[in-house]
């Protein structure tokens, strides 16, 4: 089993949804992590310097946005379904609605499809007001494959 | 001006001035007119997998987006500010752990209000590509024009 799975298994004792972005290099140097305060898996990305991408506006770059989608639908991949492999990313198309300011930025997903192999996945992601989201996505991901399937995580 | 002199000038407002850009290190390698080429060294901290030590798919993201925008740049003959509208990304393979990535974009259409751009990343070899990009960047969007949105007009290139 994966360190991620394992972690998995942890956090779903404890309740601490948190660290399940600890096993993930990746999510720890964004500051992105899952967190269910409020009863919802949401992702956060807590604002730091290093996510600016137009220091005129200023505004969050905005692949820093499709990569906190992408990590907010595998969180949501991970706790709300019955998954057995880490789900590996087969494609995402972001769309960009809003330019995102130098604050958090707070992301959730929900299961379009779920299918045998394959999951379609919406992600929206906004800032102080839920009701105005800076960026949505749909991604495609393989939750049951062999070993020389697609992608990365 | 050389093209020694012009990297140098798309390296600095492209990478060492955007902060994430400079976060992920990115490296300028080429720039001409519709067409732009980054690199990325692996780093521990952009693994998704630490048991393959495999990219996560954000920092090939970033790079993408980056790169289409540069791409996009080259085109306007006249400053402008610019915005990605949308960016789909196709995670062909994973990226060998450890090995530079590179992106090379094109951006192979523009009209007044939109710009279209198409990228791959690989290691090396165009036709065996890690991930493919297809992005749309809007133009002419709010806000005051930056160096890198006129490096188009400043370079002539």
């Amino acid at each position: 089993m994966s360190a991620l799975l394992e972690r998995l298994a942890q956090v779903r004792k404890s309740g601490d949804v948190g660290r399940l972005a600890e096993a993930i290099p990746y999510a720890r140097w964004m500051k992105i992590a899952p967190e269910n305060g409020t009863g919802e898996l949401l992702t956060r990305m807590r604002y730091h310097g290093d996510l600016i991408g137009n220091t005129f506006l200023p505004a969050i770059h905005g692949g820093t946005l499709g990569a906190m989608l992408e990590m907010a639908a595998i969180f949501h991949l991970l706790w709300e379904t019955e998954t057995e492999t880490v789900p590996k990313i087969v494609n995402i198309t972001v769309d960009y609605l809003r330019s995102a300011r130098p604050v958090d930025v707070i992301a959730s997903a929900k299961v379009t499809k779920q299918g045998r192999r394959m999951v379609n996945v919406f992600a929206e992601a906004w800032q102080d007001d839920r009701s105005k989201p800076v960026a949505t996505a749909n991604a495609h991901f393989l939750v049951k494959s062999s070993d020389d399937a697609p992608p990365s995580l | 001006m050389d093209k020694a002199e012009r990297l140098a000038l798309f390296q600095m407002w492209f990478s060492d001035t955007i902060p994430h850009n400079k976060a992920l290190g990115l490296k300028v390698i080429d720039a001409r007119r519709g067409f732009a080429s980054m690199q990325l060294e692996w780093r521990e901290e952009f693994v998704g997998n630490p048991e393959t030590g495999v990219l996560a798919g954000g920092p090939l993201t970033a790079m993408l987006d980056g790169c289409c925008g540069m791409a996009v740049a080259t085109m306007l003959k006249e400053p402008m500010p610019f915005a990605t509208l949308d960016l789909r990304i196709d995670y062909a393979k994973p990226a060998t752990p450890g090995k530079t990535v590179i992106a090379e974009a094109e951006c192979y259409r523009i009209t007044s209000s939109v710009a279209f751009t198409r990228a791959f990343a690989h290691h090396g070899d165009t036709k065996d590509p890690i991930a493919a990009a297809a992005g749309t960047f809007m133009l002419g969007t709010k806000g005051q024009v930056t160096q890198a949105q006129s490096i188009g007009a400043e370079t002539k290139i």
